[in-house]
């Protein structure tokens, strides 16, 4: 099977794996994991724009202090609804699911993931979950916030079970993918690939793996006992039949702290992807960036309790609670240096991708070092469960992860359908996100500074100037994304075909046509150097990957 | 923060910051010195964000080409070791200064000081209730002296709701079950919003109260008159009192809600919190096995039982201070003072709040009752006569332990189902401003909201 | 030329061999992580009300936790022989030791159920049904209640590894497993073990002290 190099790139026998097969059941029957990627981005981008609207409808209710648009009830399902769906539907499946899915093998030259079927199980399983989820919430019109506090969810009149049966379900769609990734990762790399060469974007997804197969099941056992709780009045955590409330607070956040991890590290990866590819240099420095991601999955399980400042922890571990954290940030703190330095003498080609880099840059320095500051404990007190928390957690989340998420989709977007989109547009849509987040939430951090609670229905007439701008910010971004999401969706069918590699990144995936074939290299690659080596020409680095 | 300035220079600073940042009027002791870290913290973040932000940009445009990537003769700089760990060092030697400051401010907000006068207060769907130990109790508005430290005991009657005082900077969750404490002490008179700040149900964002500060003189006044409203009137015309501060809540006093009449507010009961322990203790058995004159019976005695030291029958010694006396009426059996046998069921569920309040402060109202004896030495060796029979009897006189009540339809406490006036619960409250909310079948109801308050625009 | 048990992203078996039981040694550290949440749980409760938790633990009968312990660490051996079994290339005693195994696990419920029904006789049911007379306590109703949980989960997984079981006694009479590739053998042994491994940890907080 010894085949010319050239062959990698330029002439294609095997059609690519958009073409080689036709038909609805080819995509839902498919084991291929390209494919797969792609119906999960279809879905989660349909559950991010659900879940926007209802953050629209619940920034719309809160242009006035009292009634606007709904009424109480409504108002606490929609946040609900709100966060269930972007942390479970959207945050935590989007990146690693649909971009960790379609590149983790072409990034380390595979021919699939190791757990086809696996994956295609994976994905019917967030289907159903998803299903469960959403219409569980519906018609049981679920009130608790996506954080299940008990005892209130064990005493909502509202239907809780529904909705924790289908997260849980949701938790093994997870469950399922990061073994996936893993074992992927450990052992189906290409000949030569090594540990210490492996692309950053296959780092944080490994990485995220870890902590989606350690904190997953012991989020699933907390929500299963709320659940089992509300239906069966078990009383796990109810106080009324000497249940500990606090106790389902720290399994909660063991689970959920590492999650906001689940969220952010895969875009962490795609930052890293992007600013070598549009700087056209090497990181500087690659060690630091994966040393601080794998720092970050084992520090992240041990911050929980910074959630709970307030909810009567001893001093103690209050203030161990809060030096982890301290730690924690110091991970994130190194690889913003290395992605700024990275800049340093690069060959810096502006486009859409990179417009996103620097709105996440920002925002994600700002929300990140709110975060250090909502970890500072005396501070912690007063911005507890207010606005400032909201602020902050959209920062890294929106600002941070949905930039990120972007940032992928305008990246990879030739290498997914073979085409290109319209540059000036993507670049217009990226500066309009930047604008219409700041815009939304710079105003909640003096909202929580004021001591604006979260979750309120109705609030005193003097927060009201601030909600007003927050809500004009909110339908400036919604209307950019949807911008941004359409121009994106034109170019699959109208826009212009594109070149192989159009950014003349060195990245693993670029080595194969755009979009790849079925099997991903028509010749099993050596990949025996660096994905960040711009001494190498394009060729000179396929040459190398073919040569036996 | 002292930058060198001098007080006046230095207060027009921090009244700058704290306008900048919008935060609310500094209003207890511990306000302005949490703010001074505050403006520490967010001054360093908006710089560090936007060094990184401008740097970034400086080097993109220095360094942007058009097109035609040439390919690089050397590979890209790389940052050195020692630079990347001296950055992370540095910035992890300032979180860690934050950090200690911010730690060592905790630890002053959640240990009260000495002396300080407390008050239970009891969150329930959707209002606060606030005892005195002095008899009064009230809803939804806190009376509290200036210059005073003040200790807030926290429970709930149902969900986990959270006591916040923003012009306070405190903030505790009230967890059903046990009590939590936090303190403040205001300097001046005023009045200060009060917001639940822990998701409680459809109400929870008219879950509102006040903290009203009193002049010494006027508390006096108020406590010596049982009757809120004539100090609340002449609050109204104290000019003292800063209503309507700047960029704070501009609260106006109870009187002046719009369409409030006299009955509205009824006059906080005169209620002695000591003797509505005696009378609960009475009802609930507690007196079948403790004495309150110091002599000996099958439970320790409460006559000097108060901040006494508590040998347990692990060995340790305990002090019997509110958070020990609370848990042995709620688990009696976690720590067991030693020479007594582990035979007192659990009042879990039993005491409402209000009443192991009460029963808390006739312990501490026995402190100095002499007669605090150590139990005979033969009981702890042969066990007391009693206990077989106690413990066969508690099953039959406990009801059935008690099943999850639903929000806001839970059994009132057996004080008030036999008439009595429980000590900070009062069975109806003033259905002052109402919110309509959607049941959960479609239906419709109106809930009283719990705060009679009117807010002026800012 | 690909065996027609090996997926097309393999370069061999023994490749595709280490991946599965890579996969599953992962999905073994998942499933002990949700076991953890509920000892978590327990520990909790167990330190809020010791007294009470010693008195529950002292009413379960020692005997039947003990039997159970012993039926389940003798299934684990047939199920570790199954392996050897297939290892050897030997097809009846691979299929004589799963089904074995599954009997044995059929034993473990039976007994637990005797167990439960005892339980229920007596009352000492979890939650709301709980209404054992000799511990009329708050953590004698949260000690019950750890116990059904706990028990009632291992149960769970118990039932999932029987199925399992027999169907791969099925596969092995047939002559699936051959001494070349029988992974998913192991995978099923690897997960049985963990359900013993579940046990053994639970029988002494359950039963012992």
């Amino acid at each position: 099977m010894s085949a010319p190099a050239e062959i990698l790139a330029e002439s294609t026998p095997e059609p690519d794996y958009l073409s080689v097969e036709s038909g609805i059941w080819s995509w839902l029957n498919t084991r291929d994991h390209k494919r797969i990627g792609v119906m999960f981005l279809a879905t989660v981008t349909a559950m991010f724009l659900i879940g926007g609207c209802f953050a629209l409808a619940m920034r719309t209710e809160l242009l006035t202090p009292n009634r606007t648009i709904m009424d109480a009830m409504t108002y606490d399902r929609m946040f609900t609804l709100h966060g269930v769906t972007m942390v479970w539907l959207f945050l935590v499946p989007s990146i690693p699911a649909s971009f960790g899915n379609f590149l983790l093998p072409l990034q380390i030259g595979a021919r699939d993931l190791a757990f086809p079927k696996l994956n295609l199980m994976s994905f019917y399983t967030f289907v159903l979950g998803a299903v469960i989820t959403f219409g569980g919430m519906m018609v049981g019109g679920t009130d608790t916030g996506w954080t299940f506090y008990a005892p209130y969810a064990d005493s909502t009149p509202t239907d809780v079970v529904p909705v924790v049966v289908g997260i849980f379900i949701l938790g093994m769609s997870s469950i399922f993918s990061g073994i996936n990734f893993i074992a992927t990762t450990h052992l189906m790399r290409a000949r030569g690939l090594r540990w210490g060469n492996m692309p950053l974007f296959v780092w944080t997804i490994y990485a995220t793996s870890v902590i989606m197969v350690l904190a997953t099941p012991v989020l699933g056992m907390a929500l299963a006992l709320v659940g089992l709780d509300h239906a069966l009045r078990l009383g796990i955590f109810d106080p009324a039949v000497g249940g500990d409330p606090v106790l389902f607070q720290h399994i909660f956040w063991f689970y959920s702290h590492p999650a906001v991890y689940i969220m952010i590290l895969p875009g962490m990866g795609v930052i890293s992807e992007v600013v070598t590819t549009f700087a056209h240099r090497r990181l500087s420095s690659y060690v630091a960036v994966a040393v601080s991601t794998l720092g970050i999955a084992f520090v992240g399980f041990l911050t929980w309790g910074h959630h709970m400042f307030v909810s009567g922890m001893s001093t103690f571990d209050a203030g161990v609670f809060g030096v982890m954290s301290m730690f924690v940030a110091i991970f994130s703190a190194i690889k913003v240096f290395t992605w700024t330095g990275t800049l340093y003498r690069g060959q810096i080609l502006v486009r859409t991708p990179l417009i996103y880099f620097f709105g996440f840059l920002f925002l994600f320095v700002f929300g990140g070092m709110t975060g250090v500051a909502l970890a500072t404990q005396s501070l912690d007190v007063h911005w507890t469960d207010t606005y400032f928390v909201v602020a902050h957690f959209h920062f890294v989340m929106v600002g941070g992860s949905v930039t990120a998420f972007l940032a992928a989709a305008h990246l990879w977007f030739p290498k997914m359908f073979g085409r290109v989109y319209n540059e000036r547009m993507g670049m217009l849509t990226a500066t309009a996100v930047f604008i219409g987040f700041v815009l939304t939430f710079f105003p909640q951090f003096l909202l929580g500074n004021m001591g604006m609670p979260r979750r309120y229905y109705s609030y005193p007439p003097r927060f009201q100037f601030l909600h007003v701008l927050s809500t004009g910010g909110a339908w400036l971004l919604g209307g950019a994304v949807l911008l941004a999401i359409g121009n994106l969706v034109v170019a699959l069918r109208w826009g212009a075909r594109a070149s192989a590699n159009p950014w003349h990144s060195r990245g693993f995936e670029w080595l194969t046509p755009s979009p790849p074939p079925k099997h991903n290299f028509p010749v099993t690659p050596q990949l025996d150097f660096s994905p960040y080596d711009y001494s190498m020409t394009e060729e000179e680095a396929r040459a190398r990957a073919g040569a036996r | 923060m002292n930058l060198g300035l001098g007080p006046s220079r230095q207060a027009a600073v921090n009244e700058l910051f704290r306008r900048v940042l919008f935060l609310p009027p500094q209003s207890s002791t511990m306000a302005s010195e949490i703010d001074h870290l505050h403006y520490f913290v967010i001054a360093t973040t908006i710089a560090g964000a936007s060094m990184v932000g401008l740097l970034a940009l400086y080097w993109v445009l220095k360094y942007r080409v058009r097109e035609g990537l040439a390919p690089r003769s050397d590979p890209a700089p790389t940052s050195p070791a020692w630079l990347e760990l001296m950055l992370a060092g540095s910035l992890l030697g300032l979180f860690c200064l934050w950090w200690l400051i911010g730690y060592m401010q905790y630890v002053r907000l959640r240990v009260s000081p000495k002396n300080t006068l407390d008050v239970y207060v009891t969150g329930k769907q959707w209002m606060w209730k606030f005892a005195y130990p002095d008899g009064q109790s009230s809803v939804a508005s806190l009376y509290v002296p200036t210059g005073r430290p003040i200790r807030v005991l926290l429970t709930s009657r149902d969900v986990i709701h959270s006591f916040f005082v923003p012009d306070f900077r405190i903030k505790q969750d009230a967890l059903p079950g046990r009590y939590t404490t936090a303190w403040f002490e205001v300097p001046e008179p005023g009045t200060h919003q009060v917001l639940c700040a822990e998701f409680c149900g459809t109400g929870h964002s008219v879950m509102r109260g006040q903290v009203v500060a009193l002049d010494p003189s006027d508390y006096a006044r108020w406590l010596a008159a049982g009757n809120s409203d004539r100090v609340v009137g002449s609050l109204g015309e104290d000019p003292r009192a800063p209503l309507g501060q700047v960029g704070g809540p501009s609260l106006a006093g109870p009187t002046n809600v719009e369409g409030a009449s006299e009955e509205d507010f009824p006059p906080a009961q005169l209620v002695n919190l000591v003797r509505v322990g005696t009378q609960a203790a009475a009802q609930q058995g507690c007196l079948r096995c403790h004495t309150l004159d110091g002599t000996p019976h099958i439970g320790p005695t409460w006559a000097g039982l108060y901040l006494g030291r508590v040998p347990l029958t692990t060995g340790e010694v305990v002090t019997a201070d509110e958070a020990y006396l609370t848990e042995s009426m709620m688990d009696p059996l976690a720590k067991v003072h030693a020479g007594y046998a582990p035979v007192m069921p659990s009042y879990h569920g039993l005491l409402s709040p209000g009443e192991t309040a009460a029963i808390v402060e006739l312990i501490k109202d026995l402190r100095d009752v002499p007669g605090r004896t150590e139990p005979p030495a033969e009981r702890t060796a042969e066990g007391p006569p009693p206990a077989a029979g106690a413990i066969g009897r508690a099953p039959q006189e406990r009801p059935a332990l008690p099943l999850r009540q639903a929000p806001g339809q839970g059994p009132m406490p057996p004080a008030v189902e036999q008439g009595l006036p429980p000590p900070g619960l009062q069975p109806n409250p003033p259905p002052v401003g109402t919110i309509e909310i959607a049941g959960p079948n479609g239906t419709r109801r109106t809930v009283p909201s719990a705060i009679p308050v009117q807010e002026s625009k800012p | 030329m690909h065996a027609p048990e090996l997926g097309e992203q393999f370069s061999d078996l023994e490749h595709q061999a280490a991946a599965l039981r890579f996969g599953m040694w992962v999905f073994v550290v998942s499933e002990i992580l949700l076991f953890a949440a509920l000892f978590t749980l327990y520990a909790a409760y167990r330190t809020m009300f010791p007294s009470d938790f010693r008195a529950g633990v002292l009413h379960n009968t020692f005997a039947y936790g003990t039997a159970n312990l012993f039926v389940l660490l003798t299934s684990g051996l047939t199920a570790a022989l199954a392996v050897f079994g297939a290892r050897t290339d030997r097809r009846v005693f691979t299929g004589v030791m799963l089904s074995t195994t599954a009997g044995l696990g059929l034993a473990f419920l039976a007994i637990k159920l005797t167990e439960y029904g005892k339980h229920i006789e007596e009352g000492s049911l979890p939650g709301p049904w709980y209404h054992y007379s000799e511990l009329p306590t708050f953590g004698g109703n949260r000690f019950f209640t750890m116990y059904w949980g706990m028990t009632g989960f291992h149960a769970l997984h118990l039932t999932a590894g029987v199925l399992v079981m027999g169907w791969m006694a099925v596969r092995a009479f047939q002559g699936r497993y051959t001494a070349r590739y029988h992974v998913k053998l192991e995978m099923g042994s690897l997960y049985w073990a963990l359900i013993d491994l579940m046990w053994i940890f639970l029988w002494p907080i359950l039963y012992l002290s």
